[in-house]
């Protein structure tokens, strides 16, 4: 036991040191300096001062905030909505197709999922656009008297937002999906369910708990977004992640970014946690 | 569902993907500097002017030259851990897999800010490599993850039978481990490479008003109007992602490393 | 020392705990050398865990493990000189043929021709001629487990150690390759371990069998012996079938069954009357005959079914409280039927009376 024990105790301490010092200097760092800054008081003309200080907290009661949070989580979860109803019926069928058809999806999903931002914010905003946009299209088929700018606006925010986390949702529910077992729609079938009644009957029930976990996972990815609000959404439709940018980088208010962006991590933290509850608890049910 | 109702729910996703590259794809086409549709005259020049002009040509170099040490950064990080954990399930190895998966999973604004607040707290705010590391931390998720589906797939005993033939734990990691799970390896470096040419806030946040990176470009010429090399930068960025992706389709398990759980492995 | 004196293997007091739980609990054997012997045992009984104990895999929590008297009790597993065959096999799946029968002289340094020289010598003394070039994956099952031995003899080891190598093939190839692979070894020499569940498997191969429940050795012996002689119920049970009657002494020679007394020609040593016993009758030793013939050790009951395989006929009787299985040979079937009264008779020669 002993020399196997220690050679192998050995390797392992060398071989995770340089993770441990690159995860400890340049992760917990960070969070651990932002943390310490979000109760930094501000100094005009400069960054900030080390004090201990609940201001910067305080001002999360403040209607700039709050204005600001109540759109950010209605938009959060409109788009969550939107992108788990649309997704699901589609994953469904995906994960039943054949696998190289199913490869290709992923391919185009994961492609789409990548691109940044700023991308697909300029993408839409020439879709949407007077000029060149897709009302154009519709004036050239005869369906539209004259093109109409849509973008920047509300919808065109959404539609930024849904572009951004429909595959993310797709691929979110593809794991889960694909390990439902098809003999379940088949005993149904067999039972003489159609095919629509056995999707509404025992997919959408057997697979609660990973559209509970989607549609929390889609939420706490919409408070990410932060290019989208700015190029399609006008002012008014701006977002915690804007703010929290604006603050750092524009009203170098460092000390309330980071108080925010704590605020933020903790929401994020606790949403993403009582995913992993509800997953282990849905285990257990199916476990016993 | 039938099978005309199931591909016109697909054919409609699909245009609903695909347009906006597809308008963008037509306006970096367009001879005329004018967005405008239907476009007028099909051009390359948008293209030539990417490659040529020093102010795009500089934030192509640092947004590759980024992706690729970030990606070296993420994956040096993710196998050792990775490795550990699956060799061992230690704790202190699980602790250290939360750590990395957790900046990926959290608004990237939070980590921004926490870069952010680190650089300038150490004097060395602005600098390029701020960049390389913050990415290389955010983006170790995704090495770290493929990495460990990769082990997960080993059969254990691989590992045994190479230590009956006289392997020690080296010898049999660098001759069955790594080259069992090198397709995981390459596979995490892409995604890691893919997504750091891409992320706008970190690199924004760390170091955007000194290091341009693509997108930080892109959104700077922006406000300046639009510019048809811009479509042309996007359509550049597809066709990465698309060829990036489409060759760990092609030659990786895709379905596999997205979760897809087959029956033969267990 | 001269190690021809010595045994191939032998382990005293070995054990294996996890926790409270005794996985492996104080074994004793001497394995010869060149000789095959199997670890026969139902699935949970400790057979695995002690032939990993042997590979060094696993460490035990006592005793001590030798090789040709070599104390290797804390050797890992990459320094004892063995060649295994695994269940899953292992096979690399990144790797030729050849080179993963070559694996364990690459990582010993030596030359590329040497490898393939050696590779090609264990092709042909696996009857696998010529697929040096081939991929893993293009072989069939029973190709694979070839490479497999064929890789686990390439360093012409100590010890053969094969957990369960055979359980993926079908039973028509399992068998089949059973016999080859006694055949290959009796012809390499090599002392060999097979661990196996699979009772005609052990019956087979081995010069010797260990039968092991619960972590203990029941017992040690040749297959005949374990067959003919089991030391207790449980053997008698697992090797092969047997009619398990149960009863208590009377005399030295006699035990009472379900009221009758039979005679049995070997009881335990020092039973006294009134023991509790397991009498273990072998299906093939037991005589039927039509019709109700009284007589020394003869029961009578009625025919609950007759299972005729073709290759052999089974007849089921209920006498009393208790059924009696009989094997006989397709010429030898009498002429019964279901729901018929008949005698069986337990020939005092094949009563193995057996402690409870």
């Amino acid at each position: 036991m002993s020399t196997t024990a220690t050679e192998g105790t050995t390797a392992r301490k060398w071989l995770l040191s340089y993770p441990t010092l690159m995860l400890g200097v340049f992760f917990v760092g960070p969070f651990g300096i932002m943390l310490a800054v979000s109760f930094f008081q501000r100094v005009e003309s400069a960054f900030y001062k080390p004090a201990f200080v609940f201001s910067n907290y305080a001002r999360l009661f403040s209607s700039l905030f709050l204005d600001n949070l109540a759109f950010s989580l209605y938009l959060g979860m409109l788009v969550a909505v939107i992108s788990v109803s649309v997704a699901f019926p589609f994953t469904y069928l995906l994960s039943r197709m054949r696998m190289r058809t199913q490869t290709i999806w992923l391919v185009f999903l994961l492609s789409v999922l990548s691109l940044s931002e700023v991308i697909i914010a300029f993408s839409w905003s020439i879709l949407l656009s007077r000029t060149a946009g897709v009302s154009n299209l519709l004036v050239w088929l005869g369906l539209m008297d004259h093109p109409v700018g849509l973008a920047p606006g509300f919808t065109a925010e959404v539609l930024g937002y849904c572009y951004l986390t429909l595959p993310y949702t797709v691929l979110m529910l593809y794991p889960s999906m694909s390990r439902l077992d098809p003999e379940l729609t088949e005993a149904a079938r067999t039972l003489g369910a159609s095919p629509q009644r056995a999707f509404f009957n025992v997919v959408i029930p057997a697979m609660r708990q990973p559209i509970v976990a989607s549609l929390i996972l889609v939420f706490v990815f919409t408070l990410g977004v932060y290019l989208i609000p700015q190029i399609l959404g006008n002012p008014e439709h701006w977002t915690l992640s804007v703010l929290i940018t604006d603050q750092a980088v524009y009203q170098s208010n460092v000390p309330f970014a980071a108080a925010l962006a704590v605020f933020l991590l903790l929401t994020s933290l606790a949403l993403i946690l009582l995913t992993f509850v509800l997953g282990a608890r849905e285990r257990i049910h199916t476990a016993s | 569902m039938t099978r005309t109702v199931r591909n016109l729910y697909f054919a409609a996703v699909a245009v609903f993907l695909a347009s906006p590259i597809v308008v963008v794809l037509g306006v970096s086409l367009n001879a005329k500097k004018r967005l405008f549709f239907p476009p007028d005259g099909v051009s390359l020049r948008w293209y030539a002017d990417m490659l040529t002009d020093a102010a795009w040509r500089g934030p192509i170099e640092n947004s590759l030259i980024i992706a690729t040490v970030a990606g070296l950064v993420a994956t040096s990080i993710a196998l050792p851990l990775a490795y550990v954990l699956w060799r061992h399930r230690l704790l202190y190895a699980k602790i250290l897999y939360g750590l990395g998966i957790a900046p990926f999973m959290l608004p990237p604004v939070i980590t921004a800010v926490g870069f952010m607040v680190f650089w300038a707290a150490l004097g060395h705010y602005g600098q390029f490599e701020n960049v390389v590391i913050a990415h290389g931390i955010f983006l170790v998720t995704l090495p770290l993850m493929t990495i460990s589906l990769g082990l997960e797939a080993l059969d254990r005993e691989m590992l045994e039978a190479a230590r009956t033939m006289g392997a020690d734990e080296k010898t049999t990691f660098l001759t069955v481990v790594l080259p069992l799970v090198r397709p995981y390896i390459i596979s995490g470096y892409a995604f890691t490479f893919v997504l750091s040419m891409n992320e706008y806030i970190i690199a924004y946040m760390v170091a955007g008003f000194t290091v341009e990176t693509l997108p930080i470009k892109i959104f700077n010429a922006l406000r300046y109007g639009y510019s048809p090399v811009m479509a042309a930068v996007a359509v550049m960025f597809v066709m990465i992602a698309i060829l990036v992706f489409g060759l760990i389709g092609r030659f990786g398990n895709l379905p596999r490393l997205l979760g897809r759980w087959e029956p033969m492995d267990r | 020392m001269n190690a021809d004196s010595h045994d191939a293997l032998t382990l005293q007091g070995v054990s294996r705990h996890f926790g409270d739980v005794a996985a492996v609990s104080e074994v004793d054997l001497t394995v010869p050398r060149g000789k095959l012997v199997c670890f026969l045992g139902p699935s949970g009984c400790g057979k695995t865990t002690l032939l990993r104990l042997i590979a060094g895999l696993d460490m035990p929590t006592g005793g001590r493990i030798e090789f040709a008297g070599r104390d290797v009790t804390a050797l890992p597993a990459h320094k004892r000189n063995l060649g295994m065959v695994f269940q899953s096999l292992a096979l690399f799946p990144h790797l030729s043929v050849a080179e993963n029968i070559a694996y364990s002289l690459r990582i010993r340094g030596q030359d590329k021709a040497a490898q393939r020289q050696r590779a090609e010598e264990l092709l042909d003394l696996v009857r696998l001629p010529g697929v040096g070039d081939r991929h893993v994956s293009q072989l069939s099952g029973g190709q694979r487990q070839r490479v497999a031995i064929a890789r686990a003899l390439a360093l012409e080891p100590e010890l053969f150690l094969l957990d369960e190598p055979l359980s993926a093939l079908d039973a028509k190839l399992r068998e089949e390759m059973q016999v080859e692979l006694k055949l290959l070894q009796q012809r390499v020499g090599v002392t060999t371990i097979l661990v196996t569940h699979d009772q005609r498997e052990a019956m087979t191969m081995a010069d010797m069998v260990v039968v092991m429940r619960d972590g203990e050795v029941q017992q040690i012996g040749t297959p005949l012996e374990v067959y003919r002689d089991p030391a207790n119920a449980f053997v008698a049970e697992f090797i092969g079938t047997s009619n398990l009657l149960q009863g208590e002494v009377v005399d030295d020679t006699s035990v009472r069954v379900d009221g009758h007394v039979l005679q049995a020609a070997r009881l335990p040593a020092g039973a006294a009357a009134g023991t509790a016993v397991t009498v273990s009758v072998r299906p093939e030793d037991v005589h039927l005959y039509a019709g109700d013939e009284d007589g020394p050790n003869r029961l009578s009951g009625t025919v609950a079914f007759v299972r005729d395989v073709g290759q052999s006929v089974e007849l089921y009787v209920d006498c009393g409280g208790t059924r009696i299985t009989s094997h006989v040979q397709p010429r030898d079937k009498p002429d019964v039927h279901q729901g018929q009264t008949v005698t069986v008779e337990l020939p005092p020669e094949a009563c193995v009376v057996l402690k409870r």
